[in-house]
């Protein structure tokens, strides 16, 4: 049955091939450079082979409080990653029943996606330093008393900065509901309430494991859309950083290979969460697959 | 009966879309309230005074009337954000295209299809900061393209323009964006049913006419939604440009953080309030020629 491939198949799949090396090659780079001899510099070639510049990272005489900003990032990403989640699926299936509302919260989150960045975190900004500066003037007529005294600021690592890096994880975990339910057979819920389940059963036991794979998918944007989170964060987070931006800040300033080692770890955590969640989304449909068809079975 | 049950449901469903709709109302809603409100405030070199006042546009467009014909620097920024903006849009519209139609019409097991789509998209879940850097050991003075020319000799000293300059923001950001092409056309070229390319054939069309007459219109509006993605991220960026630009170039997303970090945010939210219309403005133009709703 096999048609023999077209010359146009050739020409694109080389095509494909040259984007593949554009997408990967850079990163692959930096991910050589980054174990450089003590004596390497930014470009190639290798001076050596060595873990200086990842020791160097660690020894907390390097560039950046590397751990800090690190567990930071690390412990944002895993909260954005489970608001994105509960979050994301709880409106999927407000969707489905439809609410009034439903399309100011369907453009709310069309807009938090194509909104520039900047204008998003710089509106953050302005809210929180609003607030801070009424606080200032007025806490202690409102009766705040020390409160407002010892006021700083209200913007932070887990109010500002995760509500910026929500805006824009939030809107991806949405249409990926709506993907999912596009492809849904709602008959299958019909036949769990037909027998008998409360609406909590039927999504806890029909629902769920049916669209389970998808939502490993959600929180796969949810965290690494907020690991790597650049743009939102960059007027918003407060005033402690997190691992992007301390990396950004670096790309002016650093001539050696430190910053490719902490580029290194940085992808590393990325990749481990992919392929975790790959691995963990392929593994539930293998499950699906199995227990998939033992319709009637219990009749026998 | 029925009536309680429904209500009870719709209740239910508030209390579902609920969250989200809150942390929209609350970190995105509001804030751009507020920019709109504060730009139009007036303020001094240290803090915002919540009183009306235009300073915040008439300070932006300074010079403006004075110096015509000559361009002023507002205009001439937008003019390089939208040249900038223009040759991105049409690389990743090129490329994300032949990406799409690659995967949808001539990778014929899903599994090889769904397989490649993620060796796209893996590095989209990888920082943008880091595959910015990734370019220096390439394209710097004694990167791998300089030193491979020069040993070829067809060049006798480094280029300079490689690194740090427009052509390296126009490259970081179609290596960065292209992505967001490559998967609303996959999502449109997927859903073609294949007997219309058979049919196009029968009836005697070239390849060159079928992409043309059959298989462009139909993939329009995973082009339009690429597009608004590629456009509103360009139009706004100012990381890309800062960084691979060397902090040198001007753009309009640029001049939002410049404003900010000196604390004059009514100028600051002023700008955001031009780049929005702007952006909107593109949005509607674009979004006339497809319905939205119906293809999410």
């Amino acid at each position: 049955m096999r048609e023999r491939r077209s010359k146009s198949f050739y020409l694109l799949a080389a095509f494909f091939a040259a984007y593949v090396l554009f997408l990967y090659g850079p990163m692959i780079a930096i991910f050589i450079l980054s174990f450089q001899g003590p004596e390497g510099g930014l470009t190639f070639p290798m001076n050596g082979v060595s873990l200086h510049w990842f020791r160097k990272l660690f020894s907390g005489n390097g560039i950046v409080d590397l751990g800090a900003a690190f567990l930071r990032s690390l412990r944002l990403g895993l909260v954005v990653m489970l608001i994105t989640v509960v979050f994301s699926v709880a409106a999927g299936m407000a969707f489905r029943k439809g609410f009034s509302g439903a399309s100011l919260l369907f453009y709310s989150a069309i807009a938090s996606l194509i909104v520039p960045s900047i204008i998003t975190s710089l509106g953050i900004a302005l809210s929180f330093r609003l607030l801070d500066d009424a606080i200032h003037q007025h806490g202690v007529a409102w009766g705040l008393g020390d409160i407002a005294r010892q006021w700083q600021t209200g913007m932070g690592l887990f109010t500002s900065g995760l509500g910026a890096h929500l805006t824009w994880t939030l809107p991806f975990g949405l249409l990926i509901m709506f993907a999912i339910f596009n492809r849904f057979d709602h008959r299958l819920e019909e036949a769990a309430r037909d027998l008998g389940a409360t609406p909590w059963q039927s999504f806890r036991h029909v629902v769920l494991p049916i669209i389970l794979p998808s939502v490993v998918g959600i929180g796969l944007f949810g965290f690494t859309l907020s690991w790597d989170e650049l743009a939102r964060s960059s007027q918003a987070i407060g005033p402690v950083n997190t691992l992007p931006l301390e990396l950004q800040g670096l790309t002016t300033t650093v001539t050696t290979p430190d910053i490719y080692a902490l580029g290194t770890i940085t992808s590393a955590v990325s990749f481990f969460v992919i392929f975790a969640c790959l691995f963990a989304i392929k593994a539930l449909q293998k499950r699906q697959a199995r227990h998939g068809s033992d319709a009637g079975q219990g009749m026998m | 009966m029925q009536q309680v049950a429904s209500s009870r449901a719709a209740l239910v469903a508030w209390l579902q879309a609920g969250p989200m709709m809150l942390v929209f109302a609350l970190f995105f809603l509001l804030p751009l309230v507020l920019v709109i409100i504060v730009s139009l405030w007036d303020y001094n070199e240290y803090q915002m005074i919540p009183a009306l006042s235009g300073r915040g546009y008439t300070d932006t467009f300074e010079g403006c009337l004075a110096n015509l014909p000559e361009l002023c620097t507002i205009f001439k920024t937008y003019l390089k954000t939208l040249k900038l903006c223009f040759l991105v849009w049409a690389l990743t519209l090129l490329i994300g295209f032949t990406i799409a139609y690659f995967l949808a019409f001539h990778i014929r097991s899903t599994t090889w299809q769904i397989l490649l789509s993620l060796l796209c998209t893996i590095p989209f879940w990888t920082s943008n900061v880091i595959r910015m850097i990734a370019w220096i050991p390439l394209l710097g003075r004694g990167g791998l393209v300089n030193s491979g020319l020069l040993h070829a000799g067809v060049i006798d000293k480094p280029i300079e323009w490689l690194l740090f300059s427009e052509f390296a923001v126009v490259l970081a950001l179609v290596h960065l964006f292209t992505f967001f092409m490559v998967v609303p056309i996959f999502n449109s070229m997927i859903r073609i049913d294949k007997r219309l390319i058979e049919a196009a054939y029968d009836a005697g069309a070239t390849g060159w006419q079928t992409l043309w007459n059959v298989i462009i219109p139909l993939a329009k509006p995973g082009i339009v939604i690429g597009s608004i993605f590629v456009i509103t991220i360009v139009m706004g960026d100012f990381i890309t440009i800062g960084v691979m630009g060397g902090q040198q170039i001007a753009a309009a997303g640029k001049i939002i953080e410049v404003r900010l970090n000196a604390l004059q945010f009514p100028a600051a939210a002023a700008n955001a309030v031009i780049l929005l219309a702007i952006t909107f403005l593109i949005i509607a133009m674009l979004s006339k020629l497809v319905d939205l709703r119906k293809e999410l």
